[in-house]
């Protein structure tokens, strides 16, 4: 067995999904190697060679391969895929825009966003926004595969010493051009990996009010979540969304706040360790995954939490 | 231009699944299916685009069993101007979809295709990239924007850490994302309108793609369920249980 991983990250720093899909290759087992496209100028290739389990880092530094556009870096693992028996990469947006473009270069089947190994072959993936977990065989040569990052633990991001060789990188197909981001920038830990998560939805009312969470999340070391209906009505930005299609977190704590529980918001928090509610009414559904449900306005109940915090 | 639309039919997103007895799948007899939500944005951008004068013709798409002719009638009394319904099984793989679509694609010619970013069933978010892929063109995937600019579009995406925009060559694949618009009903005269519009149905053999399964599902089963949990009084009740009984905070 060998796997090549795509390593996501910004240019600059390692995405951490990278080491939760490190674990994933290791538990299928065999050569793990690391591939860094980007135009990072190397920095970003340490820290993948410091990884614990990774034998090998590729690198292909080239400006065309900058802000992951997947029209330049699915041709170039294309070309190294048959060395490999798999191809695996985080589900996070980077990766689930390039490695379908992948699989289909390969003329094989991707399977997206696993939850468990099962064999080398073989993966448990959720399917109708997790309510039901389907077991996925892939008979194909080379086998792509997503990993959700919430389902397998980080490997450790020091004590590896992989070999740096350079890969010949593709050129630019001439397809697409990055223009500019605009990203939140927030102080505080980032949503997919933070060990705890405070969330609203539509009951804040409005953006202003999401300030009562950020109190609360600063004494908690938490990051700040929503719902869809949070994000729809332009409480908070669309990074903030959890939930089916939104992203997958899985904190040792989750606090929702105002918001009803919907099978696509339960989605994407429900396999957190302790989850707590707070909704006004005692029949909303998110009580039922709740472990701690209190039923109370919001408005008062969040600065009350704030000043017991201390 | 003309824009192709890919619509999938699936289980409504109000529907809670059930998972089959025999662990084979879930429950879809008897169940309300609908297009997927994604693919009601996806024809609500191409309607726009022809209203505003850059596009000017909007073919929706289905692949799957019969019924999933009523899902292109949705996208018909929405206003798109003609169907294709390719006849498959309904548990057809992306792979296999995107080289049927890349087949339509070869007929029809179209400037753009729009398809929704994931379908709610499978959530396998993959079809939009591989049709890009099969085709060669570029693609631009979890859109909340798009503007045309002549022979590219400019595009915002939906990433992880906010936005990006991006500059893509056209013809193209878009993958489009919820905050991209909020689309139409279908109002009752079009919904009747819709019924005399043309649909043309072919088999996947006619277009002669191989859409044999490279996976095998082997076993669906439920998720573990989250035992119930209790209400608390009051916020101090609250935290003195996170502090000292969950050993959370
Ligand atoms: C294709 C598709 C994809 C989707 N993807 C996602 C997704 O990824 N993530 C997601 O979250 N949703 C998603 N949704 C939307 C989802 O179906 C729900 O509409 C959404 O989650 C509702 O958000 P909410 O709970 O904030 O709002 P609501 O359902 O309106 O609930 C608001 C809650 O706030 C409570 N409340 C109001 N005022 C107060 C107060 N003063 N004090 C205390 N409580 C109060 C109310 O009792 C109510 O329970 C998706 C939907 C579709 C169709
Ligand atoms: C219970 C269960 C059992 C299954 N059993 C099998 C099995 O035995 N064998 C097997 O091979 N597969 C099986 N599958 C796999 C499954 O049917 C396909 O993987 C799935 O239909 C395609 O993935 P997706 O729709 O999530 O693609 P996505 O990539 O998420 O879809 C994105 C977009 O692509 C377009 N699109 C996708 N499909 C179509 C379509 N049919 N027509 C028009 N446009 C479309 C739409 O615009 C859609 O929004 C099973 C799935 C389930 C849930």
């Amino acid at each position: 067995m060998s796997i090549l991983i795509l390593a996501d990250h910004d240019d600059g720093q390692l995405a951490p999904a990278t080491l939760n899909t490190v674990t994933a290759a290791t538990q299928i087992g065999g050569d793990i190697h690391i591939l860094v496209a980007g135009d990072s100028g190397g920095e970003v290739a340490k820290s993948a060679a410091a990884i614990a389990g990774v034998s090998k880092v590729l690198t292909a530094d080239d400006a065309a391969l900058a802000h992951g556009i997947a029209e330049n870096v699915a041709p170039l693992m294309q070309s190294m895929a048959s060395s490999y028996t798999h191809l695996m990469a985080p589900a996070t947006t980077t990766g689930k825009n390039i490695m379908p473009r992948v699989a289909a270069l390969l003329d094989v089947m991707q399977v997206s966003d696993i939850i468990k190994v099962e064999s080398a072959d073989s993966f448990q993936r959720p399917i109708y926004a997790g309510n039901a977990i389907a077991t996925v065989t892939s008979n194909e040569a080379i086998k792509v595969v997503t990993v959700r990052s919430t389902a397998f633990e980080a490997a450790a991001a020091e004590g590896g010493s992989a070999a740096i060789e350079s890969a010949s990188g593709s050129a630019d197909v001439g397809l697409s051009n990055y223009v500019k981001s605009e990203l939140s920038s927030s102080e505080r830990p980032e949503l997919t990996s933070a060990p705890i998560v405070i969330s609203g939805g539509r009951g804040m009312q409005d953006g202003a009010n999401f300030a009562m969470l950020e109190k609360v999340a600063d004494k908690l070391g938490a990051a700040v979540g929503a719902s869809r209906a949070a994000v729809d009505a332009g409480f908070v930005p669309n990074d903030y969304q959890v939930g089916q299609t939104g992203k997958v977190v899985a904190p040792d704590l989750y606090v929702a706040v105002g918001i009803s529980g919907a099978i696509q918001h339960l989605a994407g928090m429900k396999d957190s360790k302790v989850i707590v509610a707070i909704n006004k009414d005692e029949e909303a559904p998110i009580f039922q995954v709740a472990d701690f449900g209190l039923v109370a306005d919001l408005f008062d109940a969040v600065p009350e939490l704030e000043t017991t915090l201390g | 231009m003309k824009v192709l639309v890919p619509v999938k039919r699936v289980i409504d997103y109000n529907v809670k699944v059930r998972v089959k007895a025999d662990n084979t799948g879930v429950e879809l007899a008897n169940v309300k299916m609908a297009m997927n939500p994604f693919d009601e944005i996806a024809v609500e951008e191409a309607l726009r685009l022809k209203e505003s004068g850059g596009a000017d013709e909007v073919v929706a798409v289905s692949i799957g069993p019969t019924q999933n002719q009523e899902t292109i009638r949705t996208a018909l009394a929405m206003g798109a101007d003609r169907g294709i319904h390719i006849e498959a099984p309904h548990e057809i793989e992306p792979l296999a979809v995107a080289k049927l679509l890349k087949e339509v694609v070869a007929r029809e010619e179209p400037g753009l295709v729009f398809v929704g970013k994931q379908a709610i069933d499978d959530d396998c978010n993959q079809t939009g990239q591989m049709l890009a892929a099969l085709l060669g063109w570029a693609q631009g995937t979890f859109v909340s924007g798009i503007e045309i600019k002549g022979d590219s579009a400019a595009v915002i995406r939906e990433v992880d850490g906010g936005l990006e925009h991006l500059e893509i060559r056209m013809p193209a694949v878009v993958t489009v994302d919820l905050r991209l618009n909020e689309p139409r009903y279908a109002s009752l005269p079009n919904i009747m309108k819709a019924k005399k519009k043309p649909l043309d149905s072919m088999s996947a053999a006619d277009l002669g793609v191989d859409i044999a399964p490279r996976l095998t599902i082997t076993r669906v089963e439920e998720p573990p369920a989250r035992e119930a949990g209790i209400k608390v009084c009051d916020v101090a009740e609250l935290v003195d249980k996170l502090k000292n009984e969950a050993k959370v905070i």
